[in-house]
């Protein structure tokens, strides 16, 4: 079952074109991974879905993005779109505030919710994204005195608060340590149960561990798509070939 | 032949010092002398008392009032426009011709001498609306001088907010003027505030625009449009026409003391606004 279809994607940044004809589908309760160099346009695929991109001046975007087969272009609710489709960034952006207000920031959006509900909702936030433990005595306490590590399952839960249907992770351990790498990847494995997910990297190891299926980003261009399996043993294109053996990239 | 980098080193350090000093210096000198020269005629009568013989006796009562009403009307016109402008300048137009022609003309309109926005109230709100001399007209002229102001440092306050607040709270699904009033405005009131309480201080201190537009009438204003003196003006005829040195510095030591109470308490206001968001 695919949750989101992209068509014919192309995208240009005052004439650079980041995204030459893309097209595949994101299936539901998976996680994919899109890996491939810098400047390949992997974030720029994310940002098109959740139209993110369309905060950004002199972008032309062109080509059709399905969500659950309705075109995301045809939403008029923005704000209800990127509630379905969360985000989590490169870098943990925590706002300046306690850990609890960081958590209850996307729901009270939209509606305001009574004290029973607010501390159900900020301790299984908490909880998927693998943090309740470590931070459970200090709800109160402001989100910027945590860990690097612990900021980035912060901005999970933060995310996961709004109960999106996708999730969208853009190189989300580049900045941490192999331990909290090993606490957040253990988080979107437990997420893919209920949840699409894609993952953004530029760690072809982190790829190869926790994708169900592998997309392979050069130039703008889809090189090639398949089973993590299969990209990382024995894929069809040579240049594929070269980046997951770490010949170039 | 070179001189030693230890040797410029110290030269350096040593002038630096000595400009930070003298800068101190004549901060205090100007402080102290007004204060000194002031405060031996203030006393509580001096604050209570209707003005008398055009200042050379009774207290300065209704040029506190005037003052406070003035820069009143003043700030509670000039914050919010200006405020909302800055808020339409930095969060919703992209940056272009327009945005540039319109920050060009607010950097402009801050240059301008103030004895402009005087006549320009004048020839506005005194003659054309009628309001004639008073307080309203003054207010509204004080507020257009400081208008500027307020736009560039509430601008520059609220583009100094890291973009990435912007586009977390979008991508939690805020719309924009979500974006602004939740992830944006909180953490750009500190400086907004700054400007507004430059705008507070600049309104207190101006004597062009309040002589040009309310007068300089020194009853007790009995509404907001008699005209009115303020502390700065009562001040400036005081020692200008030299009717009594003694009540000049006592005015103007409360001007001093009013200023330093202002600031001191909106750098309170702002610290306890900065806690636990830092």
């Amino acid at each position: 079952m695919k949750k989101i279809e992209i068509k014919n994607l192309n995208v240009s940044f005052d004439g650079f074109h980041a995204l030459r004809n893309v097209s595949f589908d994101i299936p539901r309760n998976e996680i994919l991974s899109i890996i491939g160099p810098a400047n390949s346009g992997k974030s720029t695929i994310l940002f098109c879905i959740n139209r993110m991109i369309e905060r950004i001046p002199n972008v032309k975007v062109e080509g059709d993005i399905l969500l659950d087969d309705r075109n995301i272009h045809t939403i008029k609710d923005v704000e209800e779109l990127r509630r379905r489709i969360g985000i989590v960034y490169a870098t943990p952006i925590p706002l300046p505030m306690t850990i609890k207000e960081n958590i209850l920031f996307g729901p009270k959006l939209k509606k305001r919710l009574t004290a029973a509900k607010a501390g159900e909702l900020v301790e299984n936030s908490l909880k998927a994204a693998v943090l309740w433990d470590e931070v459970k005595e200090r709800l109160d306490s402001s989100a910027l005195r945590l860990s690097g590590g612990q900021q980035q399952r912060l901005c999970i839960a933060r995310t996961l608060a709004v109960k999106p249907e996708v999730i969208m992770f853009d190189e989300p351990c580049s900045g941490l340590d192999p331990i909290s790498t090993a606490k957040v990847e253990e988080a979107m494995k437990e997420l893919k149960k209920d949840h699409t997910i894609v993952l953004v990297t530029n760690n072809t190891k982190q790829a190869a561990r926790v994708g169900d299926r592998t997309a392979f980003l050069l130039m703008g261009e889809l090189i090639e798509i398949d089973s993590t399996d299969k990209i990382f043993t024995a894929p069809s294109k040579q240049k594929t070939e070269e980046y997951v053996t770490g010949k170039f990239g | 032949m070179r001189i030693s980098p230890a040797i410029t080193q110290r030269l350096a350090k040593g002038v630096l010092i000595l400009a930070t000093i003298s800068a101190l210096g004549v901060l205090i000198f100007v402080i102290g002398f007004v204060l000194a020269g002031g405060f031996r005629h203030i006393s509580w009568s001096f604050l209570t008392e209707p003005i008398l013989d055009m200042g050379r006796g009774g207290g300065i009562l209704p040029a506190i009032a005037g003052t406070i009403l003035m820069v009143f009307v003043a700030i509670g016109i000039a914050a919010p426009l200006g405020i909302a402008s800055s808020i339409y300048l930095a969060e919703y137009t992209e940056e272009g011709r327009v945005t540039q022609t319109i920050r060009f003309g607010i950097n402009c309109l801050a240059g301008v001498p103030s004895i402009i926005f005087g006549l320009f109230g004048f020839i506005l709100f005194v003659v054309i609306l009628g309001f004639g001399w008073s307080i309203i007209s003054g207010g509204f002229s004080l507020a257009a001088m400081i208008l500027p102001t307020i736009i560039r440092t509430s601008e520059e306050a609220l583009r100094s907010v890291p973009k990435n607040y912007r586009d977390v709270a979008a991508s939690l699904g805020a719309t924009r003027w979500q974006v602004v009033t939740r992830s944006v405005l909180p953490y750009a009131l500190p400086g907004i505030l700054t400007g507004v309480i430059l705008g507070i201080g600049r309104s207190i201190e101006e004597t062009a625009v309040v002589i040009f537009t309310a007068g300089s009438a020194v009853q007790m204003p009995k509404s907001l449009f008699d005209s009115a003196r303020t502390m700065a003006v009562h001040f400036y005829i005081l020692a200008r026409e030299g009717i009594s040195n003694e009540n000049a510095y006592a005015t103007a030591a409360i001007l001093i003391c009013t200023i330093l109470i202002i600031n001191v308490f909106a750098y309170s206001l702002m610290h306890r606004l900065m806690r636990g968001k830092s």
